[in-house]
């Protein structure tokens, strides 16, 4: 079930990255799906979880990029691991500590990314800290979001669907 | 008592030993091994891609680096293990083959000083035959077989004697010069003979050079032969050979004595020389016996 769970949202992710990368080319705004799927994975999940979620969105991002096939399933593989290691000594279930946790991962994986793109690839080191830190900040709302929906939404629902059904009764 | 049997049942032991085999396979356990895995499988398949400046695949370059260092290892593992091996057979045979080396080196060593000294006689002989062959007088060869045990008395005995001819008072002589005379009793087959350097021995000498005249007798000095009865007057320079004048009657004229080294006016009539010798007594080994009778035995001699 949990190996289900993780196959889906990573492909979910990479298929909407994929789909709204082109509407959002060039812009200033930009979001990292399969990153932010990976930090909430490895913190709901743990570290092994995290690794192979990593593992797993890097390669495929990579193969789809037609880059290096491995920078970003090494980059995203540590940050899998570190989430899923903190996750496990710290108490991050409020939302303060994971929009903290999304954005320092997000920069760690930027930063990561674009150095060993340098070191292995060639190319010189090109990172935009403040493109970097508005991917940081809408990768931690799309991520503290995604948590509370997961977390909050069965519970709205059922709320709703209670209150709905007193209205009902009040009705007829 | 039922716990106890309850441990040692196989089938227990058996899910022990299977639960221990899971928990060691289970990769939720081993987050450190499983995240080194990935990373090098991902470094491995990064490796693949990228070239390095030579044109070489850094997996490749990698993977060919890594191997050479192992069969370094390896090579120097089965080398050093060869070695050992080879030295460790090689000094079994060591100790019996050293001291059949050393024996031989003892055997060569004997021989060689064998063949020195073979190399000297011949040389002494050839000499002795040269000296034989220039000389005018007819001679007999010799060897030196003793000395003479009191070191006041210089005298050695040859293995010649009365059967082979030598009489007393007979000039005995070496490639070096004059060594001396035959002294009575003559043996059968050996001589004795009084060295020239004895202090009781004289000889009739003159300057080769200036042919001033004197006489050559032994001395305990060094060098051990001294020249007397020369004049004040007379022309002896250091350096000078002394030959037998031969008005001894026992020496034949012309052999050389020896060499003049130190010539002072002495403070009555006569120089004082000191003469150093032609031939080293200190290897005397062949000789030449002048086989003249001394004038002395010849007028004795009733034939």
């Amino acid at each position: 079930m949990k190996t289900a769970i993780v196959v889906l949202a990573i492909a979910v992710s990479l298929v909407l990255q994929t789909t709204l990368s082109g509407p959002m080319a060039g812009g200033p705004i930009a979001v990292n799906l399969v990153l932010v799927a990976l930090v909430y994975l490895a913190l709901t999940y743990g570290a092994v979880t995290g690794i192979l979620a990593g593992a797993l969105g890097g390669l495929t991002q990579d193969a789809l990029s037609f880059g290096i096939v491995g920078i970003g399933g090494m980059t995203k593989t540590i940050i899998g691991f570190a989430v899923g290691v903190l996750g496990a000594q710290f108490n991050l279930t409020s939302t303060v500590p994971r929009l903290v946790m999304f954005v320092a991962a997000t920069f760690v994986h930027e930063v990561m990314f674009e150095g060993l793109h340098a070191m292995i690839g060639g190319r010189p080191f090109g990172l935009q800290w403040s493109a970097t830190l508005i991917q940081a900040l809408v990768n931690s709302l799309v991520g503290v979001t995604a948590f509370m929906l997961v977390e909050r939404g069965p519970e709205a629902m059922q709320r709703r669907r209670m209150h709905r059904g007193s209205f009902s009764r009040k009705r007829f | 008592m039922g716990g106890a049997g309850c441990a040692n049942n196989p089938d227990t032991r058996l899910a022990r030993r299977t639960s221990r085999v899971e928990l060691m396979l289970d990769i939720r356990k081993r987050t450190g091994y499983l995240f080194l895995a990935v990373m090098v499988a991902q470094v491995l398949l990064v490796s693949a891609q990228v070239q390095t400046k030579s044109g070489v695949k850094v997996l490749q370059a990698v993977t060919f680096e890594l191997f050479s260092r192992v069969q370094f290892a390896t090579a120097s593992v089965v080398n050093g293990g060869r070695n050992a091996w080879g030295n460790y057979v090689a000094l079994r045979g060591m100790r019996a083959e050293n001291e059949g080396l050393k024996r031989r080196v003892a055997d060569l060593e004997v021989k060689l000083q064998q063949e020195h000294a073979l190399a000297v006689h011949s040389q002494q002989l050839q000499a002795l035959l040269e000296l034989k062959s220039q000389a005018t007088v007819p001679t007999l060869a010799a060897v030196v077989i003793a000395g003479n045990p009191d070191p006041v008395m210089r005298t050695v005995t040859i293995d010649r004697g009365s059967a082979d001819g030598v009489l007393a008072d007979m000039a005995v002589i070496a490639p070096g010069g004059i060594v001396g005379r035959v002294i009575g009793p003559v043996a059968r087959h050996a001589a004795r003979v009084q060295l020239i350097i004895d202090r009781n021995a004289a000889a009739g000498a003159l300057s080769e050079r200036t042919r001033a005249g004197g006489m050559v007798v032994g001395a305990e000095a060094n060098p051990p032969l001294r020249m007397e009865l020369v004049s004040n007057l007379a022309d002896v320079k250091a350096g000078d050979s002394i030959v037998a004048s031969g008005i001894d009657g026992i020496y034949p004229k012309g052999y050389l004595i020896g060499r003049v080294e130190i010539t002072d006016r002495g403070s009555g009539l006569y120089r004082t020389i000191t003469v150093r010798p032609g031939v080293d007594f200190s290897s005397l080994e062949e000789v030449l016996v002048v086989m003249v009778p001394s004038t002395g035995a010849r007028a004795e001699d009733p034939k």
